[in-house]
């Protein structure tokens, strides 16, 4: 026998007695109820599924079959036999998770439009019912899903599901700030940020020029640049090499940021504070990456240069460089971010009227908290493109990497 | 750990000094006090200049110009003696409860940022277990995690602090929640790490025993994710650090070495601000070794090499 | 190289009388300082290889073959005694570029591409760029790896990334070849085809080779002369002259001559004490 697939089961029943739970000023009529009811017999749907595959259920970890799979399979799978083809189990899982998402999708549509006809607060009881139904619907969704893409190397999954999962809590964070009125000042919904984020564009534009052009951008290339070059120049003079290296592996534990009022008093208030923070933000962790990274060659691979008698020069360019790649890139990453949060809190300690720290700072004392939240958006954007940009590079230069190689 | 051990140690002590990084690193040291003093003369010389102009004292020696250079008020650099002398009247001279103590700010400080170090491993260590075990975790949650790292964080900061404030809770909680913020990121990757950690061959020969998820968890993946989660306790307890001054920024927290280095930025009070850098620079040092002196006694008790 | 044939009539024995010998070794002596317990690796030895000669060093681990190699490499410095590598130091013969190493390992460079890997030393020499390729896809095309040049080390199999890294000792065209263990890592059916192989590019060439082994029917398979070695400290224990031919086939290693051979290894390895324990 199947063991039935509990947390569908249990959708389904929920599912079904939110329908007959108060709603507070909404009802279930019109949209809402087709949609839901679609959502529902899409769960039902998935529920018998096992039926359908024969008792081969698309969400299983591949691994030991439970004993149901001792029992004859469907008439229609029984002529191919175990050795059956891949496509058909394939199929399946990717209709079972298709069957999901749109059931899940259905039964968000659903449930918003409840709400914004009416249904809200605590009064609204089969709202929050439904809402937990269609919480255990999504689940089944992202696991289908995920069961698909280990079965099948699929790009499009691995976006695909974060970005499900990710629009399911906007969805949820957006369905509680409205369903129980939550002030604004505490958690805007997420529509109302995009809304503040759209109409607050030439601001949050200056800002971005202000603290990510101005002042990240310079004191992130001249921070990893002279880590770099430091940790090159020390290359050549062991002593200096272990004494820097547990100086820099200390420093970087360190609260850095702190330096930022006595960078404003020296530089003043503008970009170039910032910017000076920002440079000794990343100067460490490059230094220290550099110096691990000139140390990463293997020491036949070193040999080899040797017997070739490779001048200095030659075994840097040729091998050492080339094999320190991957560190310095770490600490390119790291640094990104590094620098984003020195640049923004440097900020905290005066600014002239722009940049995001400036525009966090001011509009939490004015209590705009949508305007700080959009900010914050923005900062996220910039801090994951630049964070993307990099890595993208570090694809394409250090393919040969084991974490990164395609072996064809 | 065989008996040769004792003596290996003592015929080595001279040659650690001169091959480990004791020595390099007290030369390295040396070489930027002298930098410090001598960046202390350069940036405060001008100052200095311009007030013997104003005092109408036209003459002045090199060697006046030098120690007045040391001995200013708010300079621009203060030198290095100049915050010993700092730390000495705040830290020993003061009873440690008072305002004016910097044990008794760091203590705030420290106090946050380790309930948020508590809270934000927890976290980590839960998610990093979900995430291991359920692979619907992996592939939706997980992107998310290592995209949060992207996210400049810290600028979150000052909304917690005020929205939490506006809702009553003021002083240690909402900066130890930046502080958890910030932990848990670290904690989560290295311990999803360290419990993949494990060969195929030791997860196939447990297998064998037929062990169950539970018995596969706390006698394999759990003992080899140890030394991933300390590597990780280490970033996150300094980042914890960092999370809770940053939280004393944004509304002019009273106490906290946060707050120290804001009132000494809005009165020119340098030499209290590189004092604050300085306690900063020490709880965040001990901190970490603390984490590290953790991981040799556990390692040590686990058998591990130390 | 299974083609060739052209090479065969040993071009060795031309060079022998006038020119110095490839490696010339008096009373060598090697001690590593570690610490307050210095390790004598090698002692006293005395060695001395022809022109187009194929000498092996076989000895259990520990015998200090490896290290006698890198000795003649200039990757190691002897403690005393004399060292002569193509009637030079070392030193000297290594800034000549005077042989081709090939490791335990490929050390080939994961981010470049395998004909790239074969142009290194070319490149480091400074060699034109045209010059460097063609030398290259000849060299590749010599251990039957022609149509490879494009891939990466990683997407090929260990024995391929191995004669990957013989073509690049051998794309310079030294005289002197120093093998230390290259099929070690590889199991025993790839290692007797590239055996074979490398005996025919042997032939062919007229190369000195000097090769690091520890398997006997290797060493006795390959080698014109085999010199034994033993531990503690790393010494010359015996060495053989093989009277094989010179064309060689995988099915005479059942052959009651190279069974004698073997047997001679054999004995000088016990005389060494190499059996005593493992």
């Amino acid at each position: 026998m199947t063991r039935p697939d509990l947390v569908l089961l249990l959708a389904l029943l929920l599912g079904l007695a939110a329908l007959a739970l108060p709603l507070g000023d909404a009802h279930w009529t019109g949209w809402p109820l087709v949609l839901w009811l679609l959502a529902l017999a899409c769960a039902a749907a998935l529920l018998f599924a096992p039926l359908r595959h024969g008792g081969r259920r698309g969400g299983v970890i591949p691994g030991p079959r439970p004993s149901g799979s001792g029992t004859p399979p469907h008439p229609t799978s029984a002529p191919l036999g175990r050795g059956e083809g891949l496509a058909s189990p394939i199929a399946a899982a990717a209709m079972d998770a298709a069957l999901a998402l749109a059931g899940s999708l259905a039964g968000a549509a659903a449930l918003y439009l409840l709400l914004v006809s009416g249904a809200a607060g605590i009064a609204a009881s089969g709202l929050w019912i439904g809402l937990l139904a269609l919480a255990l619907l999504v689940w089944r969704a992202l696991e289908r899903g995920a069961a698909l893409a280990s079965r099948r190397k699929l790009p499009v999954l691995d976006i695909a599901l974060p970005l499900l999962f990710g629009l399911w809590l906007l969805y949820l964070w957006q369905l509680f700030a409205e369903g129980f009125e939550i002030p604004v000042v505490l958690l805007p919904p997420p529509a109302r940020i995009a809304a503040v984020l759209v109409t607050s564009l030439p601001v949050l534009g200056e800002d971005f020029v202000q603290t990510f052009v101005k002042s990240m951008v310079p004191g992130y290339v001249i921070g990893c640049g002279a880590g770099f070059l430091t940790g090159v120049l020390v290359d050549r003079v062991p002593f200096l090499q272990r004494g820097l290296l547990p100086i820099g592996n200390l420093v970087s534990a360190l609260p850095i940021v702190g330096i930022a009022p006595i960078m404003v008093m020296w530089f003043g208030f503008d970009w170039p504070s910032k910017a000076a923070v920002v440079v000794i933000m990343t100067f460490f962790p490059m230094l220290v990456s550099t110096i691990a990274g000139l140390g990463a060659l293997g020491r036949i691979e070193r040999d080899l240069m040797r017997t070739y008698a490779a001048s200095y020069g030659q075994t840097l360019r040729f091998a050492r460089l080339q094999a320190a790649l991957p560190f310095l890139f770490t600490a390119l990453k790291v640094n990104s971010t590094l620098a984003l949060i020195g640049a923004i809190v440097a900020e905290f300690f005066g600014t002239p009227i722009m940049g995001m720290g400036f525009r966090i700072s001011a509009s939490v004392g004015r209590m705009d908290i949508p305007l700080v939240w959009a900010t914050i958006a923005m900062a996220a954007l910039t801090g994951s493109a630049a964070y993307g940009g990099i890595a993208l590079l570090e694809r394409r230069l250090t393919f040969w990497h084991p974490s990164l190689r395609k072996v064809s | 750990m065989t008996t040769r051990e004792p003596a290996a140690k003592s015929r080595t002590w001279q040659a650690r000094l001169a091959g480990g990084s004791a020595l390099p690193m007290l030369a390295v040291l040396l070489a930027l006090l002298v930098l410090w003093y001598a960046g202390t003369v350069w940036l405060n010389a001008p100052l200095v200049i311009d007030r013997y102009e104003r005092a109408g004292q036209a003459e002045w020696t090199a060697g006046q110009l030098v120690a007045d250079t040391m001995a200013m008020d708010r300079p621009l650099l203060p030198a290095p003696h100049q915050i010993l002398a700092e730390l000495d009247k705040t830290v020993f001279e003061v009873a440690p409860n008072s305002r004016r103590s910097l044990v008794y700010h760091g203590w705030v400080t420290l106090s946050s940022a380790l309930l948020g170090f508590a809270f934000g491993t927890l976290l980590g260590i839960v998610l990093a277990v979900g995430i291991v075990h359920l692979r619907t975790l992996e592939r939706s949650l997980l992107p998310w995690i290592i995209a949060s790292q992207t996210v400049p964080i810290l600028a979150i900061a000052p909304m917690i602090i005020v929205v939490l404030g506006s809702l009553g809770f003021v002083g240690l909680v909402p900066k130890a929640i930046i502080s958890a913020y910030l932990c848990f990121f670290p904690v989560t990757i290295g311990m999803v790490k360290g419990l993949t950690s494990p060969d195929p061959i030791h997860l196939d020969l447990v297998r064998t025993y037929s062990a169950s998820t539970g018995q596969v968890f706390w006698k394999l993946r759990w003992p080899s994710s140890v030394v991933y989660l300390f590597a990780s306790l280490k970033v996150a307890v300094a980042l914890a650090i960092v999370g809770a001054i940053v939280g004393e920024l944004p509304t002019g927290a009273q106490a906290g070495l946060g707050a120290r280095l804001l009132s000494g930025s809005y009165y020119g009070q340098t030499v209290q601000i590189w004092a604050a850098l300085v306690v900063a620079a020490v709880v965040a040092g001990l901190s970490v070794a603390a984490v590290g002196l953790a991981e040799r006694l556990t390692l040590e008790r686990m058998g591990g090499r130390p | 190289m299974v083609d060739v044939i052209d090479g065969k009539a040993q071009p060795v024995t031309q060079a022998r009388a006038s020119a110095p010998p490839a490696v010339e070794i008096r009373g060598l002596n090697l001690v590593f300082d570690a610490g307050d317990a210095p390790v004598t690796a090698l002692a006293d030895v005395d060695l001395s290889v022809a022109r187009g000669d194929f000498v092996s060093l076989i000895g259990p681990s520990g015998c200090g073959k490896t290290t006698l190699l890198r000795v003649m490499a200039d990757l190691e410095r002897a403690s005393s005694g004399t060292v002569r590598v193509n009637g030079v130091s070392p030193e000297a013969a290594r800034l000549a570029r005077a042989y081709g190493y090939v490791f335990q390992a490929p050390a080939l460079y994961a981010w470049r591409s395998v004909l790239r890997n074969v142009t290194l030393p070319l490149e480091i020499m400074g060699l034109p760029r045209a010059e460097r390729q063609e030398r290259a896809r000849r060299v590749l095309d010599l251990v039957n790896l022609g149509g490879f040049e494009g891939k990466f080390p990683w997407q090929l199999s260990g024995g391929m990334q191995q004669r990957v890294s013989i073509a690049r000792a051998l794309s310079f065209d030294p005289a002197l070849l120093l093998m230390d263990e290259p099929f070690g890592a590889l199991d025993e059916i790839i290692r007797d085809h590239l055996n074979e192989q490398l005996l025919r590019l042997w032939q062919r060439t007229g190369k000195t080779v000097i090769f690091v082994t520890h398997s006997i029917p290797e060493a006795v398979f390959l080698s014109t002369r085999i010199v034994v070695m033993s531990p503690r400290p790393g010494r010359i224990i015996d060495i053989i002259d093989s009277d094989l031919p010179a064309e060689r086939t995988l099915d005479m290693r059942e052959s009651a001559a190279f069974t004698a051979i073997a047997h001679r290894v054999r004995a000088g390895l016990k005389a060494g004490h190499s059996y005593d324990d493992a």
